[in-house]
């Protein structure tokens, strides 16, 4: 199987070609190493980052920016979407403080990517 | 008491510029903010994708923020907030600098040197004209993200984008993931106007339509918005008859791009490119008032963050050097856009004020492919900028070697769209 696209796994978007079967594929049109790994997962397990808010009481704003500390399946993004809405924290927060572990057993936890005082 | 450099707007390139101005020897630095925080638009990019270039890793916008914050704060970088910037005064040897807070009143600063980094704002629906009544339910993109991530607020259920500019990209992702129905992206240049990636990540991940030589012509409904009238265009942009198509929904985002934020500078008499509607800049970054620098989207709009933080510690570097009286002023070449080529920042170059080479940042007119940039002075070809491709979205990066650069007499350096000569 032959398949076109476009990695996202920097800014430079390069268009790659992946090749092959199961498990044993290959990638050309790749400028770096991240675009191999990202046009083999793409043809096996795709995956992205979700970043998204929460609800923090005692900051000064309403909402603390969070995201998944890594990729997690593109098939499971809107439930992890859901388990993120659930979530409320309460100020002072750091940024990088776990706010969700091992969100939907996909092993990744969701993080702040602010630091919020309380006031 | 007389600053040595006040920076007007706490965004990454006010923080990057505060913070190389005073690594290089600055030492009265001082940022003034009207917003409650520092990190500028960044604190509402909540998605991930900044600072791939200069950290090697994919940052949030407000993690990429908070580093520069955190730098800031090391090197004592005092700032004040809640701070409106009015008016910016050339008394030559100082400027005065007029600002507001609640906290301080009225109050007026003297400072040596001046960088402007007040970033850009978001073209309205008003200042494109789109027919119809003004019912709610209209937002910038910009205004859509700030109210989804920053108070919580949904704006709507049912959404049209019109533009296909980064941010509406984004946002019809983001509206898509809590819950809302994108029903298309319409953009009427041929090609859209936003980073490959994010059509790929943000419309194609969630089978949102992007309509391509489309355009919105009438929006329906009188308290809010009840549809809009989708039309194709022809390639001169005008509407055909009978395409038009109406699309039902509560929402319309506008992505139709940004303008640089220039009141301050302009009262000033800073001199204005009709180009990049920001201020003519040197290598670094000085305006055409000496004291005066810019960088980040108050000069030209920037879809990288890492290429305004580049941009900015030049202006920082620039203004500490001006302060200290080592600036030089020879003002050796201008550069000229050529074929393709819509604008070329810096205008103005001293060479002897470059460490290594120098980047020229610009954008092309049109999508190319097969061709490269070549750079010019007189007949002569001194440097060749090759990519896959070259698209308006994204912007064009050349750098040249200040040793190719000291080699000619004073002049225009001038870039050109060209064909890839074939390989021999
Ligand atoms: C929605 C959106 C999405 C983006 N997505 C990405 C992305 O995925 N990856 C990426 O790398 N880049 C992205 N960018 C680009 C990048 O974020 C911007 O180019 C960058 O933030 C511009 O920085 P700046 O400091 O020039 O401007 P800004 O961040 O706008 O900062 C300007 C600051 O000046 C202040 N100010 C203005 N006028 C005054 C005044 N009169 N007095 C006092 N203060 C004033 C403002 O309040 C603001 O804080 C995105 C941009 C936007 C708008
Ligand atoms: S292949 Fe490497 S350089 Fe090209 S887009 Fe992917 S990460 Fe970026």
């Amino acid at each position: 199987m032959k398949k076109e696209m476009i990695c996202i796994s920097c800014p430079m978007g390069c268009h790659l070609t992946v090749e092959g079967e199961d498990g044993n594929y290959t990638v050309t049109g790749n400028t770096c190493k991240n675009g191999e790994i990202y046009g083999i997962q793409e043809m096996t397990n795709p995956q992205r980052v979700v970043p998204s808010t929460v609800v923090i009481k005692g900051a000064m704003l309403s909402r603390l920016p969070v995201k998944t500390a890594d990729t997690v399946p593109k098939g499971k993004i809107f439930d992890v979407m859901k388990a993120i809405d659930e979530v409320v924290v309460e100020a002072p927060v750091k940024m990088g403080d776990v706010v969700l572990a091992d969100v939907c057993g996909t092993g990744v936890d969701v993080v702040a990517t602010k630091s919020m005082a309380a006031c | 008491m007389i600053y040595d450099v006040v920076i007007l707007g706490g965004g990454p390139a006010g923080l990057a510029a505060a913070i190389e101005a005073k690594k290089e020897g600055a030492e009265n630095v001082l940022i003034l903010e009207r917003d409650r925080e520092l990190g500028g638009i960044l604190n509402q990019c909540i998605h991930n994708g900044f600072g791939l270039h200069t950290f090697k890793e994919q940052l949030t916008g407000p993690e990429y923020a908070e580093r520069y914050i955190d730098m800031a704060a090391e090197l004592n970088i005092p700032y004040e907030l809640n701070t409106m910037v009015l008016d910016m005064q050339d008394n030559g040897d100082t400027k005065m600098i007029h600002a507001i807070s609640e906290e301080n009143g009225y109050q007026a600063l003297e400072t040596k040197a001046v960088i402007l980094t007040m970033g850009c704002r978001e073209r309205t629906a008003g200042a494109i004209g789109i027919p119809g009544f003004r019912p709610s339910g209209v937002f910038t993109a910009g205004t859509a993200q700030r109210f989804i991530n920053m108070e919580g607020y949904m704006a709507g259920k049912e959404v049209v984008i019109l533009g296909s500019g980064d941010i509406g990209l984004i946002m019809a992702r983001r509206m898509t993931l809590e819950g809302a129905h994108v029903k298309a992206v319409c953009e009427i240049m041929p090609y859209s106007n936003g980073l490959t990636r994010n059509i790929v990540q943000c419309l194609e991940d969630y089978d949102i339509p992007l309509k391509l030589s489309h355009t919105i012509t009438f929006i329906h409904g009188k308290d809010r918005v009840e549809a809009v009238t989708v039309m194709q265009v022809d390639d001169k942009l005008k509407p055909i008859p009978g395409t038009e198509e109406i699309i039902e929904c509560d929402t319309l985002l506008l992505s139709v791009g940004l303008i640089p934020e220039n009141e301050i500078s302009r009262g000033a008499g800073v001199e204005i490119d009709r180009r990049t509607n920001g201020p003519v800049v040197s290598e670094l970054r000085q305006t055409s008032i000496p004291g005066v620098f810019a960088s980040g989207n108050v000069v030209h709009v920037h879809d990288l963050v890492d290429f305004v933080s580049e941009e900015s510690v030049l202006a920082g570097k620039g203004a500490a050097r001006y302060v200290k009286g080592e600036l030089k002023n020879e003002d050796n070449f201008t550069t000229v856009n050529g074929d393709g080529i819509g604008y070329v920042v810096p205008q103005h170059v001293t060479v002897s004020n470059i460490d290594k080479d120098l980047t020229f940042y610009m954008r092309v007119r049109k999508v190319f492919e097969g061709s490269v940039v070549n750079a010019y002075i007189g007949d002569e070809k001194i440097a060749t900028k090759r990519a896959q491709k070259f698209v308006p979205a994204e912007m064009v990066n050349f750098k040249i070697k200040k040793s190719v650069l000291e080699k000619y007499p004073n002049g225009e350096i001038k870039f050109v769209v060209e064909p890839k000569e074939a390989k021999k």
